[in-house]
């Protein structure tokens, strides 16, 4: 009887996983063609010489070690991207979640704030260039040249896209303004779910002001949610490309404003040396996932 | 007495205060992020004149739609009608964010409530692939849509961008909460399991999926990096790299009052399809968190 009850159970979880591979499969189907055999053929491809004509040959490690010891664009374009990284991920980050939190403690006029506040996450990078190039535009016409000198900040206006030193500014400030909204949303329902009556049994219990409230309350609480904005905000703030290559052009002037995806563009699909560029993409790949990987430490949640 | 309604009249005080400051940062903030917008907005309308007026304005004094109809009827910038633009972004985000919208719901649900062997490790992959950069796979993808003849074509755009961890993560998260009750009655009451699927599971995961195509629609609408990849011919062309060769080479002077048209029309849709769809997503977003 017993084992007859078993059999039959285990009869019917082989039929359940059939049914759910059964609705896994096309996802599955697209999801190891386009994403795991590709980041699989990028580690092959990263230790050979492939024009794309010619049969990739195996070289090793000699392109990793031209990277780091014979490229100097490519040192350029890393501490580029760690800069732009480092300067964009957080701010976008801390100021998305002061925005939520802020935003969650307003009585009035919250989806105005949070649209205006949203918007540019919205926006593609290409077109809101073409806005970028006229407040950064290198005469007395731009937007911030003609407030600056109106001011008496600047006598002369700055060539703020052409001078590599102001070029590299140009393109954080951009970014920051892309990445504002990075995890707004995931922060905002995440507060919203807070039970409020954790809030009042806090008050109860002699907690004084709302930044108490906010370290021991909402951000413990919050982790999924905090882990969740920071993997986006990794994966996005080190993959700056399309406004700084048009902003900039390319090559930018004096590589300011060259990250590694321009790197990997450069090679990959203008020079067609397919090999280096998946080496340069191994590298993007390792950083973000590196990365990743200290996020999920950081905000491992407790209980399991 | 006195002294405990003072109290919290002395604390009012302080809040407001703190108050005060805080909507004033926000709305520094805030016209940081809404100034650029603006300025999109009104140089969309301005005649040429005022395009380049010195000193330059940000607001639009006489809003004209010449801009518009000069974008969308000449053909002097090059031999496609910028219609045809429209058309392949239009065309290409809309399909490519139904199929993610099947593709991700069914195997969501197959994970989440059928919890076949393995489904644990799969979850794990896909949560990981969260990490991963477009960029990173985009040479062996190049290999791999031209090995199946699909350079220059709609579906280089959309096949890559079906099955995308983020969405089938979001929409995981909330199909978990799904009561596994309804779906037994469905079954009981004789519904095969794909009816019980697009019939029960669909609607409730709606928050989820109208999420997802929020989402999906925005990635694929600003997307440029694929077209730049897999297009080389004009008429294939989507907004943002049709919008780039507008902008840049020779006769832009003349052209600057189509380009701000181009602009808003490259802009405002993925604003508009979140202003309607911005409760639903809400609603979604909360289950989206990783526990790790």
């Amino acid at each position: 009887m017993n084992a007859k009850v078993k059999r039959q159970k285990s009869k019917m979880d082989t039929r359940k996983s059939i049914t759910g591979y059964l609705f896994l499969a096309p996802f599955l189907i697209l999801f190891i063609t386009f994403t795991m055999i590709p980041i699989a053929v990028a580690m092959g491809l990263s230790l050979t010489n492939y024009n794309l004509v010619q049969t990739p040959e195996f070289v090793g490690l000699t392109n990793y070690r031209n990277l780091i010891l014979e490229d100097d664009v490519f040192l350029k374009s890393l501490s580029n991207t760690i800069i732009f990284a480092i300067l964009t991920g957080p701010t976008g980050y801390l100021a998305s979640f002061m925005m939520a939190w802020l935003i969650t403690l307003m009585n009035k006029g919250r989806g105005a704030f949070a649209l205006a506040f949203y918007a540019p996450s919205l926006t593609s990078g290409i077109a809101m260039s073409t806005i970028w190039l006229i407040i950064f535009s290198g005469d007395r016409n731009g937007y911030l040249n003609n407030f600056l000198m109106n001011l008496g900040v600047i006598v002369e206006p700055i060539l703020w896209t052409k001078d590599a030193d102001f070029l590299k500014w140009v393109i954080v400030i951009i970014s920051v303004w892309m990445s504002m909204g990075t995890g707004f949303l995931v922060f905002l329902a995440g507060l919203q779910n807070i039970d409020p009556s954790l809030y009042e049994a806090a008050k109860v219990d002699g907690m004084k002001s709302r930044l108490q409230e906010l370290r021991y309350i909402t951000l413990p609480l919050m982790k999924p949610q905090l882990l969740f904005g920071a993997v986006n905000a990794v994966v996005g703030a080190f993959g700056i490309f399309d406004v700084a290559t048009s902003v900039a052009g390319m090559p930018s002037p004096n590589y300011a404003a060259h990250t590694i995806v321009a790197h990997l563009y450069d090679y990959a699909f203008i020079r067609m040396n397919m090999g280096y560029a998946s080496a340069v993409a191994m590298i993007l790949f390792l950083m973000t996932f590196v990365i990743g990987r200290i996020c999920f430490y950081v905000f491992r949640s407790e209980e399991e | 007495m006195m002294a405990a309604i003072k109290k919290p009249r002395i604390r009012l005080k302080k809040i407001k205060f703190g108050h005060t400051c805080l909507v004033i940062g926000m709305l520094a903030l805030v016209c940081f992020t809404a100034l650029p917008m603006v300025a999109m907005i009104c140089r969309a309308f301005m005649p040429l004149d005022e395009l380049y007026l010195y000193p330059p304005r940000i607001i639009v004094q006489k809003p004209t739609l010449s801009n518009f109809s000069d974008l969308l009827t000449s053909l002097s910038a090059s031999e496609v009608p910028f219609t045809r633009y429209i058309f392949n972004s239009i065309f290409t985000t809309v399909v490519t964010v139904f199929l993610s919208i099947f593709v991700c719901c069914a195997g969501a649900y197959g994970l989440a409530k059928f919890k076949p062997k393995g489904s644990s490790t799969i979850f794990a992959v896909i949560t990981a692939a969260l990490m991963f950069s477009s960029y990173v796979t985009q040479i062996p993808n190049y290999l791999i849509v031209t090995e199946l003849g699909l350079v220059n074509s709609y579906w280089a755009l959309i096949l890559p961008k079906i099955a995308v961890a983020y969405n089938f993560f979001l929409v995981k998260q909330f199909a978990e909460q799904l009561p596994d009750a309804v779906l037994e009655a469905a079954r009981i009451d004789g519904a095969n399991e794909l009816y019980t699927f697009w019939k029960i599971a669909m609607p409730l995961l709606k928050p989820a999926w109208s999420t997802l195509a929020v989402f999906s629609f925005v990635n694929n609408w600003n997307d440029y990096f694929s077209a730049l990849v897999y297009i080389n011919k004009d008429a294939m062309k989507t907004l943002p790299l049709a919008l780039q060769t507008l902008a840049g080479g020779a006769g832009v002077v003349a052209r600057s009052g189509s380009v701000g048209a181009a602009t808003l029309l490259t802009t405002l849709p993925t604003i508009i399809v979140f202003c309607i769809m911005r409760g639903r997503v809400m609603q979604t977003m909360t289950y989206s968190g990783i526990k790790s």
